[in-house]
């Protein structure tokens, strides 16, 4: 058993090298295929994060309190709002604190603000609520008492927000659905042509005597070697791509839409496992199923 | 040893093979003859399994051949070596992989192909050429090997579909030479051929087939029809 796997795996690095044109044909078409599904990919998981990153973002509600309320009666609004159904925490924000922050924010610029001379930013109350829908009944509790001057939350923002991003999945599924089909023909026909190129050897094998499963072997196994060939060259160049994309524009979209870019690293080993799997199935599955027809008995 | 008692394998009427029974021993050499789509071919892929009868039964030493499951029909066929008219030679492969190949099928261990292979390519007189592939051989040589692969593993029956078929008259003589040495070793030779020359000189057993019945069988001089060039 273990004599009959090395010997399959050594007939198919001998019969690859042998048959170099058809082999580099098939590397290429699921190649091609991998590439353009990591690129996709990249474009969806991204998509992914920075909905994840808006929703975490904006999971509260801030309701500001008028200047020259007691402690108290800032307490009390406090209690009543914690027991609300939904809300997950209630800090207070003083004044000094929503000047620190704001100042945090403005990074270098953050000096500016030290040129004011009476703090300009109101106290404020800050909900966390578990979930955007919870939002609006404790916006309207909060809304009742004397001392809030103003709720401010971001429902519509995030639920449109919410919407594109979900639009954009869906069409990027949609795409890679019909890409992984597509592929799938191409690679299934290549294949299809190296195998036909090699019918008369299927049927001389038949007539040595060999059984199914001792000439599906290495025609399985070269197509899983070629699978991984394809997936190792797909998974290096889409990881270069995605290092320079990261380095050159990572930056700049986070400052545009203060969500960073997926980690190289994370990217690397997701797409390095989801291509050698789908490489390795289709180079497998693709030797089989065109090898079918020269195989009944 | 063979036995076709009453086999019947019709694609239309004429063509094909029509109540054949035929009795052939252990050890015989047998030449199979006929104009074309007499039924020669039909009979070789019977043999083989290829084709399944329509009526009748045909009998391979202990195996009831048309009643081989497919999963036996491997088996079924290591038990026969089989040469054919254009050699059938896995062209990526060298001579001595080729004859390799066929032990390898049979998940022989290694230190037997390597000690034996060598043995076969000798007995057909191609050691030199061991490490060549198809394409570099002359039509003879290749021929030999085919002939090392069909009998490396010891089959009982050896057939040969016009083995000689695409090779000059010297040469064709040379591998008549080889099936019989193979023939006196003790295995049943079946030729299929269209070479009258060679059929009449052997005085063997010949076999004539025309429209898918059997018109001769006997060791006598044949001048009916072959089939072939020489008509």
């Amino acid at each position: 058993m273990i004599g009959s796997l090395f010997y399959n795996i050594k007939q198919a690095f001998v019969q690859i090298f042998r048959n170099r044109g058809m082999s580099a044909a098939s590397i290429f078409s699921i190649l091609a295929m991998l590439l353009i599904l990591g690129l996709v990919f990249i474009i969806i998981v991204n998509v992914n994060l920075f909905s994840e990153i808006v929703k975490q973002d904006y999971d509260q509600v801030e309701v500001f309190i008028k200047d020259g309320a007691t402690q108290a009666e800032i307490d009390e609004c406090i209690e009543t709002l914690k027991a609300k159904p939904g809300v997950t925490n209630v800090t207070f924000r003083s004044q000094e604190d929503a000047l620190a922050i704001m100042k945090e924010r403005w990074g270098e610029s953050g000096y500016l603000l030290d040129s004011l001379g009476e703090n300009p930013l109101p106290a404020s109350i800050m909900i966390e609520v578990d979930s955007l829908d919870n939002a609006s009944s404790v916006a309207s509790a909060a809304g009742k008492f004397e001392i809030i001057e103003d709720v401010q939350y971001y429902k519509e923002t995030v639920d449109k927000l919410t919407k594109i991003t979900h639009f954009l999945q869906i069409a990027c599924m949609i795409i890679m659905a019909f890409l992984v089909v597509v592929s799938v023909v191409v690679v299934s026909n290549t294949i299809k042509l190296t195998v036909m190129a090699r019918s008369d050897e299927i049927h001389i094998m038949r007539y040595v005597g060999a059984n199914n499963w001792f000439i599906r072997g290495p025609f399985m196994v070269e197509g899983i070697v070629i699978g991984l060939i394809a997936s190792a060259i797909a998974s290096g160049a889409i990881c270069l791509i995605y290092k320079k994309l990261v380095e050159t524009i990572g930056d700049q979209v986070f400052a545009i839409v203060s969500s960073p870019l997926i980690s190289v690293q994370y990217m690397t080993v997701n797409l390095t496992i989801i291509f050698v799997a789908l490489g390795c199935s289709i180079g497998a599955w693709g030797s089989i199923v065109s090898m079918r027809k020269y195989l009944k008995a | 040893m063979i036995t076709f008692d009453h086999v019947t394998k019709l694609y239309r009427p004429g063509v094909g093979l029509d109540d054949v029974c035929v009795k052939i021993d252990k050890g015989e050499f047998v030449f199979l003859v006929g104009p074309s789509g007499a039924g020669k071919s039909t009979f070789v892929k019977l043999l083989l399994k290829d084709l399944t009868p329509d009526s009748g039964n045909i009998q391979v030493g202990d195996y009831h051949v048309n009643k081989l499951s497919n999963r036996m029909v491997p088996k079924y066929r290591r038990k026969i070596g089989t040469v054919f008219q254009d050699f059938k030679l896995l062209p990526k492969k060298t001579a001595y992989e080729n004859v390799a190949f066929a032990m390898e099928v049979l998940h022989k261990p290694s230190r037997q192909i390597r000690k034996q292979v060598p043995q076969i390519l000798s007995l057909v007189g191609i050691s030199d050429k061991a490490d060549k592939y198809p394409h570099e051989l002359a039509g003879g040589e290749q021929q030999r090997v085919a002939i090392a692969r069909a009998i490396v593993n010891n089959p009982q029956v050896l057939i040969a579909d016009e083995p000689t078929g695409n090779l000059d008259p010297a040469t064709a003589w040379g591998i008549m030479d080889l099936l019989d040495q193979i023939n006196l070793r003790g295995t049943t030779v079946i030729m299929v051929t269209h070479a009258k020359e060679i059929v009449n000189k052997m005085d063997r057993r010949i076999i004539a087939i025309d429209k898918g019945r059997v018109i001769h069988d006997s060791k006598e001089y044949y001048a009916g029809p072959m089939g072939g060039d020489e008509e």
